[in-house]
């Protein structure tokens, strides 16, 4: 029986962890909401944006998706909202509260 | 049909796993429990258990490797004393908080220094903490029969903690005597198979072990592992009635020995129950009211039924075999005080610290902790609360 991570919020009670916190099923940690970890989130204005790209390797968490070689919108469901991408933007495309 | 024997506390034990024949047995050797996986290892050569049997580098690997046994769906155990529960201190507190059900031989001795080989309980009520249970013996044939109802408590769905079997170094685990062993397949019914739901080599369902939980989870995550903790009372009992009906045994969460009328009482844990037993006998004939409370069940503490044990008592002492180093007395004189104090009650307690690094415990000094006791009624003043017993001035 895999474990149902999606009631394993920051919110969760004691009773609905799992028991010895064990988690069992695959590839679980994409279903498992680390982005409400952070306060803060990064913001992408897309008018800015040239597409160099220099934001996706730098993101620790993998947050930045890119399609055809174009980055699209921020994966908050696992951004920790370090601020890392607002200071490898060269273009001013990435703005986040506390981050210059 | 059961059968009779002479065997030390050691070949008892040993002689209950080969019976249970677990499925990982790592091990490395220390004094006074050596002789458990060394019985075991010749079960194993022998081809009698279908054990895997992992001579290790050090306790620290033995217990690793029964956890991550136990996780990946065996029922595992090792056994140690002292400074090799020691070793494992990190692993114990991993073992109760994953959940895993295993078990530990835990042969008692003290803990160094000044380096000392021989009993008292230091070592396992260090670990006392650690989220195991803890289930001593007073005699080979408790060891024996707590041995061979380890694993039913362990793996109950409602529980799923590791547990610790204890005896007392040398005096139990070395002494010979008389004892009633169950058949071989009776045992092997008894304790019957472990098929967990969740483990890791479940090609099905994989799973993951130990993830980290940052503080959102962590105090959640101890209450969730405190609900195991609360159903071993129970799951104790029921095990114990069972065993009972297949033994004749009786086992319980503590021992009442003459507490009927008693006034006055001890509480103890281990071999040196069987000494006050002796004194308890001989007071008694000369009329005196006086009862032994011999605790079975340490982790989880019965603390309410102690106290509802002792209501009718005017004087306890309660004795440790560990120092605790507070000023005030050891670690069982502080869990039976908090469940008196709980309880409202109005006897006069006393902590001894007794019997450390394989100091003798003879008859008359139970007699004369009795007298103690004796003389704290009289004056109506428990007088010093933190005491040694026979201690040289
Ligand atoms: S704030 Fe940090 S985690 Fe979030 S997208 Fe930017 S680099 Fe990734
Ligand atoms: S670094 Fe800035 S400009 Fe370059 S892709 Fe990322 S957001 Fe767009």
């Amino acid at each position: 029986m895999a474990a149902d991570i999606s009631k394993l919020g920051v919110k969760a009670g004691w009773k609905d962890l799992t028991e010895g916190m064990m988690i069992a099923g695959a590839g679980t940690s994409k279903e498992f909401n680390t982005g409400e970890w952070s306060t803060d989130k990064p913001e992408f204005i897309e008018d800015k944006c040239k597409q160099c790209l220099l934001c996706v390797p730098v993101c620790p968490d993998s947050c930045i998706p890119v399609e055809d070689m174009k980055r699209g919108v921020f994966d908050y469901k696992h951004c920790k909202g370090c601020g890392i991408c607002v200071k490898a933007c060269p273009f001013g495309a990435i703005t986040m509260e506390g981050v210059k | 049909m059961a059968k009779r024997d002479r065997l030390s506390g050691n070949e008892a034990v040993a002689i209950a796993l080969r019976q249970i024949n677990p499925d990982v047995f790592p091990a490395f050797p220390i004094t006074p429990s050596t002789e458990i996986p060394q019985y075991f290892a010749s079960f194993a050569a022998n081809g009698q258990v279908d054990t895997e049997f992992i001579p290790v580098e050090s306790e620290h690997s033995s217990m690793s490797a029964a956890i991550g046994a136990s996780a990946a769906g065996a029922r595992s155990l090792t056994a140690t004393s002292s400074c090799g529960l020691a070793y494992m201190w990190e692993e114990l507190y991993i073992a109760a908080s994953n959940r895993l059900p295993l078990a530990l031989a835990l042969v008692n001795r003290a803990l160094s220094g000044p380096i000392n080989i021989n009993c008292d309980h230091s070592d396992s009520m260090g670990a006392r903490d650690s989220g195991w249970i803890q289930m001593y013996a007073e005699n080979n044939q408790e060891a024996y029969d707590n041995m061979v109802q380890a694993y039913r408590i362990s793996e109950h769905p409602d529980v799923r903690l590791p547990i610790m079997i204890c005896q007392d170094g040398f005096i139990t685990s070395h002494a010979v005597e008389n004892i009633e062993l169950l058949e071989d397949e009776e045992v092997q019914k008894f304790v019957g198979e472990y098929n967990p739901e969740n483990y890791l080599l479940n090609p099905q369902c994989p799973m993951a072990v130990g993830p980290y939980s940052v503080t959102d989870y962590y105090m959640e995550a101890k209450r969730n592992q405190a609900e195991g903790m609360r159903h071993v009372s129970r799951v104790v009992l029921d095990v114990a009635k069972e065993y009972k009906k297949l033994s004749g045994r009786e086992y319980g969460l503590f021992e009442e020995y003459r507490m009927d009328d008693a006034e006055r009482a001890v509480v103890m844990i281990g071999s040196a129950a069987g000494t006050t037993k002796d004194a308890i006998d001989r007071l008694r004939e000369q009329g005196e009211k006086v009862g032994l409370i011999k605790i079975r069940l340490y982790r989880p503490f019965p603390a309410s039924e102690i106290a509802e044990a002792l209501k009718n008592v005017k004087a306890v002492a309660i004795m440790d075999r560990a120092e605790g180093y507070t000023n005030h007395g050891g670690p069982l004189g502080a869990d039976v005080m908090a469940a008196l104090y709980r309880a409202h009650a109005d006897a006069l307690a006393v902590n001894y610290i007794y019997g450390l690094g394989g100091r003798d415990v003879r008859v008359k000094d139970m007699e004369n902790v009795f007298a103690a006791l004796k003389q704290m009624m009289a004056d109506g003043d428990a007088g010093e609360t933190y005491r040694y017993l026979g201690i040289r001035e």
